[in-house]
């Protein structure tokens, strides 16, 4: 059986107002206005977060643990992804990020930059084997790795099955806690992920990685910011602390930082939620078997775009740069050439699309028909009145009884001429009247 | 009367060569949505694909109609362009008559006739020189 997939995007209905904004941004139609509100499709909804930028309503929320989630643990380890780096203005040493997180109450601090590194060197090892299925792509985005496995069935197999950064950081820095502290247990250690974006938190949530969950909850950039700026503002003199990742592990934070990593120019590196999906095609369609290596990033600019991140992508891919100076190229190497077991994927990753009209060939290839002839009647608009982003999802919803056609204002117009019904002149209406007559008489004068 | 066989029609652009490719993603979707098995979607996607962009390459555009069914789907790619003097040169593994522009994009490696017969069952040509060229192809399932 299919476990439903959940989400980490939520609505709040108050301040909802049913605009159009997110249903006409959403990549995979996944959103609906039903009864004056948005309606996300969970089968659909690929955790992209772009629903929760263009809201201009800030109704939609990305759903994360907050940080009172420590106490639940007798030790906790934080895991900063690297674009957490980048947040922060005039900040000159990593070590000022790791002092606060241990100020604010973690006991231990595990950079994911740092198991970045390690990915990087079994990237560069992995591409080079004979049985690869080139071009390989990273797994390092959730929001891509459930694109594939939704629309992709023929790209699957291409997947990077080594495991992102953030799950071999869980793993590293549960190891290294175990060994610290033998008095633990598996359970009272908390590895808790800073996160730039919902993907990931439905990546936790959902046991992407396998039945073993590495990270224990997810707390958002943004919420983590203001505390943790709090505590770096008050230091006076430089932290003990250093950063223990080099120029590769931060790269990671933005687009092309994956890529270069591989030291090998047959890559290619796009971030963007369309255009991730036109490269896609692409591959799909056409075959590209010049390339070794795709790097995919729903968000532009790359995990520095995230919906849980607070300052702009590229601003804080400037200050990634500057940070990046004088640090060693990549401090973390794997102890040997041969990669472990336990860094593989447990399974492949499984295509399950959606969309099957009818298990029915003959009612799908019907209700096709009715798509395609209602669609054709449509204006073609695509104005997202009706509730649907477009006519043709809107000609869809109709066909699977999910909407009725006078929802379409067009058409409705359209069905009062024709049967002579007059719109009630209501007190604005009538005040339109005036102001258009009003306009009229002063152009003749 | 049930419809047993679904059509769809599309004009390829032949203006915009950054459009080139969407009909084909448009007719892999549909396909999906009537529970077509994804290697039979691949085949049709692929073959179509490398139609549509020398339609777009060669002829201006054109138009693309597909009619999916219970044994089959049949890709019907018509232009009004310059027409094929050569088939059997046309279809060689490599042969391109395309401009240096298209290739510094990508294509006109001359394979996409070659990729047309490769994933589909039946491949008919129908060529005028001058007139224009209609290609049916074929994937059963």
């Amino acid at each position: 059986m299919i476990r439903e997939y959940e989400h980490s995007v939520s609505l709040d209905i108050e301040k909802c107002k049913g605009c159009t904004a997110c249903l006409k941004r959403c990549p995979t139609e996944a959103i609906r206005i039903r009864n004056g509100h948005a309606v996300i499709n969970s089968v659909r909804c690929i955790d992209c977060g772009e629903c929760i930028r263009v809201c201009p309503y800030k109704a939609k929320k990305a759903i994360h643990d907050s940080l009172s989630v420590l106490k639940d643990y007798k030790y906790t380890v934080a895991l900063p992804a690297p674009s957490l780096y980048g947040q922060f203005d005039n900040l000159d040493n990593i070590g000022y990020i790791i002092r606060g997180l241990l100020d604010l109450g973690f006991d231990d601090v595990f950079e994911v930059a740092c198991a970045a590194e390690l990915v990087s060197a079994y990237t560069r090892k992995y591409i080079n084997r004979e049985d690869v299925k080139k071009p390989v792509i990273s797994s390092a985005c959730p929001t891509i790795m459930r694109l594939i496995s939704t629309n992709y069935p023929y790209l699957c197999e291409n997947i990077m099955p080594i495991l992102p950064p953030i799950d071999i950081a869980a793993m590293l820095a549960r190891e290294k806690a175990m060994a610290e502290h033998p008095e633990l247990r598996d359970e009272d250690i908390g590895i808790i992920f800073i996160s730039p974006c919902p993907a990931k938190v439905s990546y936790v949530k959902n046991n992407f990685a396998g039945d073993r969950n590495y990270v224990s909850a997810t707390v958002s950039v943004r919420d983590i910011y203001f505390a943790l700026l709090d505590k770096m503002n008050k230091y006076k003199e430089e932290p003990y602390e250093v950063t223990e990742a080099g120029i590769i592990g931060i790269g990671w934070a933005s687009t092309g930082g994956e890529s270069t990593a591989i030291l090998n120019d047959r890559y290619l590196a796009a971030d963007g939620i369309e255009n991730c999906i036109r490269v896609l095609d692409r591959i799909d369609s056409a075959d590209i078997t010049t390339l070794d290596f795709v790097e995919l990033n729903a968000c532009s600019g790359g995990c520095v775009g995230g919906a849980m991140t607070v300052a702009n992508p590229y601003i804080a891919q400037a200050r990634l740069q500057s940070l990046k100076r004088y640090l060693p190229v990549s401090p973390n190497r794997p102890a040997s050439d041969w990669i472990p077991d336990k860094y593989f994927h447990e399974k492949e990753i499984e295509y399950n699309p959606y969309g099957l009209l009818s298990e029915d060939r003959r009612t799908a290839m019907r209700m096709m028909s009715d798509i395609e002839c209602i669609a054709g009647a449509l204006p073609g608009l695509d104005c997202g009145s009706c509730g649907a982003p477009n006519c043709m999802a809107f000609a869809e919803d109709i066909v699977k009884c999910e909407a009725g056609a006078d929802e379409c204002t067009v058409m409705l117009k359209r069905l009062m001429k024709e049967r002579g019904i007059e719109t009630e002149r209501t007190e604005i209406l009538r005040r339109f009247d005036e102001i258009i007559q009003n306009n009229h008489r002063d152009k003749e004068v | 009367m049930m419809s047993d066989v679904v059509k769809f029609h599309f004009d390829v652009d032949g203006s915009d060569f950054s459009s080139a490719g969407a009909a084909s993603v448009s007719v892999k979707k549909k396909l999906r949505q009537l529970g077509y098995s994804p290697e039979v979607i691949r085949r049709v996607s692929i073959a179509m694909y490398e139609g549509e962009i020398n339609m777009v390459i060669h002829a201006n555009g054109g138009t693309a109609d597909v009619e999916a069914s219970d044994d089959k789907i049949v890709i019907v790619l018509a232009d009004k362009g310059p027409g094929i003097p050569d088939v059997e040169l046309a279809m060689q593994a490599g042969y391109s008559t395309a401009k240096d522009h298209i290739r510094n994009l990508g294509f006109g490696a001359g394979m996409g006739l070659p990729n047309m017969i490769k994933y589909t069952d039946d491949l008919r040509i129908d060529t005028v020189v001058g007139e224009g060229t209609t290609i049916t192809m074929t994937v059963l399932l």
